[in-house]
């Protein structure tokens, strides 16, 4: 049999809206929650890997490359590295699971750091590429002057072909939105508490037509550290370890937001596609989906990516009860990055993770034995299958 | 203040055709697919003679959105964005701002035709409706 990469822990800082603390200090926190639920020290961990690396090009988008984590934290490593470009937040969790395969690393630490709550102003709003820049490159340089400097405007036109070809409505992502709301009250580390009815979510503003307020994922202060092992050396590990089954990455479309073929498809399409023909096992066999949520609309697109329905039926699936609390196909249980806080995928990850240790709480999926994770919207896609041994 | 687009060698044409009232867009000359964003090298044949044509500068709406959050200070709202499907440019999408048209009019398949704003060195594509 095939020698499978693993993950062996997992933390998250308490995270939070305006926090005022440090980035390090929230990546410090998330590190030794990880170490802990690993059972593994600071000696151990000899593979460093992030996600996107340094960068200012939004304020708080990554405040913490491998750099300063590495000084920090003292470690001394066999690989580091940073992957901003590539198969979405994910990608720095693929790199560490082929470093452990190919023997370059052991116990890889892949982090996540953002600090959008705290620093973004009313000039330089979080994630709002170029905000402030004269000039600008690349393919951003066709939306952003051109005024459609947000994603919300990108996820926005996405929705409003999906909604016109399928017949979907604003009540159908007012379902997942107030669903993701109904689980984090379940989650404490979930940044929003309060109870949504999909009146609330009805009359909140609009932001980008036909996504409103509740749509849009929240920025927040925070850390998540995710623990890539071998299977060799997983086995000292304090919990079972996580089978990484498949992974994957591939993209048939160029890296833009308008110019895919088919914008009811995304890059998920065939990053699934592709993690499918590398496991025996099927939709049906997943018990937990971790699937991006930077706007409510990609949940759909990645359902239908995963194949748990077909193209155009994700607004029967989910009004049909599957995905909420108590659905054969629970998304995103601890709350998601709609109601739980933007830790870009990889808080999505911690919670499938979670689940799959029994350790989630009052919001435990029964059995949970396998799961999958979702990473990105547009042409940004990364495709991971887990399961326990 | 939103950032404008570095004019490089891929994109002055696309950029400054509003000039001449036109909007260009890439092609190849060896097996003709059009090209957007404009590249030096055709993607599909990796021929590197690349022709910025004129194109009629009509097309139709393959999804929009209207916008109601001021993502700069200076930035007026309500406004909607058109992704446009290129008449004589097959593949080829166009986003702009949507200008002269009422926001609650706008629909999927509308026909729109395109007008130029000057900002510094740039002309950029704007969609109107065709009455």
């Amino acid at each position: 049999m095939t020698m499978k990469a693993t993950i062996t822990g997992v933390g998250m800082s308490n995270i939070g809206r305006k926090t005022n603390r440090p980035a390090m200090a929230h990546l410090v926190e998330a590190a030794k929650r990880a170490m802990e639920t690993a059972g593994l020290t600071k000696d151990d961990i000899d593979g460093i890997s992030t996600y996107p690396g340094k960068t200012d090009n939004s304020p708080g988008m990554s405040p913490l490359g491998t750099g300063e984590v590495r000084n920090a934290l003292g470690l001394k490593t066999r690989w580091h590295g940073a992957i901003p470009d590539g198969p979405s937040q994910m990608g720095p969790i693929m790199v560490a699971a082929m470093a452990v395969l190919t023997g370059q690393a052991r116990h890889v630490l892949c982090f996540r750091a953002l600090t959008e709550s705290s620093s973004q102003t009313a000039t330089r709003r979080a994630s709002i590429a170029g905000a402030g820049k004269a000039r600008m490159d690349g393919w951003l340089s066709y939306l952003v002057p051109a005024n459609a400097m947000s994603a919300s405007n990108w996820a926005g036109w996405m929705a409003m072909r999906y909604f016109h070809e399928f017949g979907m409505t604003r009540e159908h992502l007012g379902m997942v939105a107030t669903g993701e709301r109904a689980f984090a009250q379940l989650n404490p580390m979930a940044v929003m508490q309060s109870p949504m009815t999909m009146e609330d979510y009805l009359e909140a503003r609009m932001i980008s037509s036909p996504l409103g307020l509740f749509d849009c994922d929240i920025p927040i202060d925070g850390a998540c550290v995710v623990i890539v092992s071998a299977a060799d050396a997983a086995k000292d590990c304090a919990r079972e370890p996580l089978v990484i089954e498949a992974m994957g990455a591939a993209l048939g479309s160029q890296e833009t937001w308008d110019q895919r073929t088919d914008l009811t498809t995304m890059g998920a399409h065939d990053s699934c596609a592709d993690m499918w023909k590398r496991t025996d096992m099927k939709p049906a066999d997943i018990n937990v989906l971790a699937l991006y949520d930077g706007f409510s609309i990609f949940v759909p697109y990645w359902l239908e990516a995963f194949g748990f329905c077909g193209h155009g039926e994700a607004k029967d699936f989910i009004a049909e009860g599957n995905i909420g609390p108590g659905g054969r196909f629970p998304v995103n249980t601890g709350g998601g990055q709609l109601s739980g806080g933007r830790l870009h995928g990889f808080g999505l990850l911690h919670e499938a993770c979670t689940q799959l240790w029994g350790d989630a709480g009052a919001r435990q999926v029964t059995n949970a034995q396998t799961a999958v994770c979702g990473m990105g919207g547009g042409f940004i896609a990364g495709s991971m299958l887990l399961r326990k041994d | 203040m939103k950032p404008l687009p570095q004019l490089t060698a891929e994109n002055t044409a696309f950029w400054t055709g509003g000039a001449d009232g036109k909007l260009k867009i890439a092609f190849c000359k060896d097996c003709a697919a059009a090209i957007h964003p404009p590249q030096l090298v055709c993607p599909k044949c990796w021929c590197e003679e690349i022709e910025n044509k004129s194109v009629p500068g009509t097309g139709s709406v393959y999804s929009y959105t209207v916008n109601h959050q001021p993502w700069a200070p200076d930035m007026k709202v309500p406004f909607a964005i058109a992704v446009v499907d290129v008449d004589g440019a097959p593949g080829v999408r166009v986003t702009a701002e949507v200008i002269n048209a009422d926001l609650d009019s706008i629909t999927i398949g509308q026909q729109m035709r395109v007008c130029f704003m000057n900002v510094d060195d740039v002309w950029f594509p704007q969609w109107e409706p065709v009455r």
